[in-house]
């Protein structure tokens, strides 16, 4: 049953990548992301993850893909014109490209990873109802990660720097 | 049970991804394949995550937070670029090409 439900959120999630990378508009490329991250944050959820699969709505699909839209909007690219879409020949390349980029994933995935570093089954799930599903994240978010969380924040605010002096009309 | 379905899944998106990189020239379009390609990676980590501990969700954390820098930055770019060029195209960037 879960596996059903965890294909049909998996191909719901292609096919709209697939629409993503084919509509001439941007507009409607961006509304077709949201679909595949909402598709992404029901999987996450199918794979124990519900306080990422929530991020992944407010960060990405909220937050993130508003950005886009604002963007696009701003710049008034959501009219008809020429397709950006390169000719036969880069199709083709782009194909030939992608198709040795999957196979090279398909044999890497294909190998699971080793029985001596896996948990025992359940062992997520145990954490999760000992600390709660937030606590499992913040725990170790606040104590052995810690200097990496503090450097996050610190290139969020290269980010925000960056982003003010590089938009701004004149400095 | 869910891991090798995730880790196809994630394969197919992440090739997805890089074939819009390679096929389109707008350059908002392809931010948006670059944010896939970050997003298939993250299904990888969350589903490694079941099995490898939780070390892998608190990773997708840190992607978002590189993904959201990248794309405040990025937009900001191509807004600047826009300004001189007229245009998001990526076939008009060639300053440093002539």
């Amino acid at each position: 049953m879960t596996l059903t439900v965890f294909w049909i959120f998996g191909v719901m999630a292609i096919a709209s990548a697939l629409l993503c990378i084919t509509r001439r508009n941007p507009v409607s490329s961006a509304l077709w992301l949201v679909v595949t991250l909402f598709a992404l944050a029901a999987m996450f959820v199918l794979l124990d993850a519900q306080f990422i699969a929530a991020l992944q709505v407010l960060v990405y699909a909220g937050a993130i893909m508003v950005l886009f839209l604002f963007v696009i909007m701003l710049l008034n690219l959501g009219r008809p014109g020429p397709t950006d879409i390169k000719g036969p020949a880069g199709v083709a390349i782009a194909a030939v490209l992608a198709g040795l980029l999957m196979f090279q994933l398909r044999v890497l995935g294909s190998a699971p990873p080793p029985d001596a570093i896996q948990l025992p089954a359940g062992t997520l799930a145990e954490l999760q109802t000992r600390q709660g599903m937030v606590g499992a994240v913040a725990n170790p978010l606040f104590d052995a990660y810690l200097i990496p969380f503090e450097l996050a924040s610190l290139l969020l605010l290269a980010a925000i720097v960056g982003a003010v002096v590089l938009a701004k009309r004149k400095l | 049970m869910l891991l090798s379905p995730a880790l196809a899944i994630s394969a197919v998106l992440f090739t997805l991804g890089v074939a819009g990189v390679l096929l389109r020239r707008n350059a908002i379009v392809i931010f948006m394949c670059v944010e896939l390609m970050l997003n298939a990676v993250n299904l990888t980590f969350v589903a490694l995550a079941q099995r490898l501990g939780i070390g892998g969700q608190i990773f997708v954390l840190f992607v978002m937070a590189v993904a959201a820098a990248e794309a405040g930055v990025g937009l900001a770019i191509i807004l600047a670029v826009f300004r001189h060029k007229q245009s998001v195209s990526l076939q008009n960037m060639n300053l440093l090409k002539d």
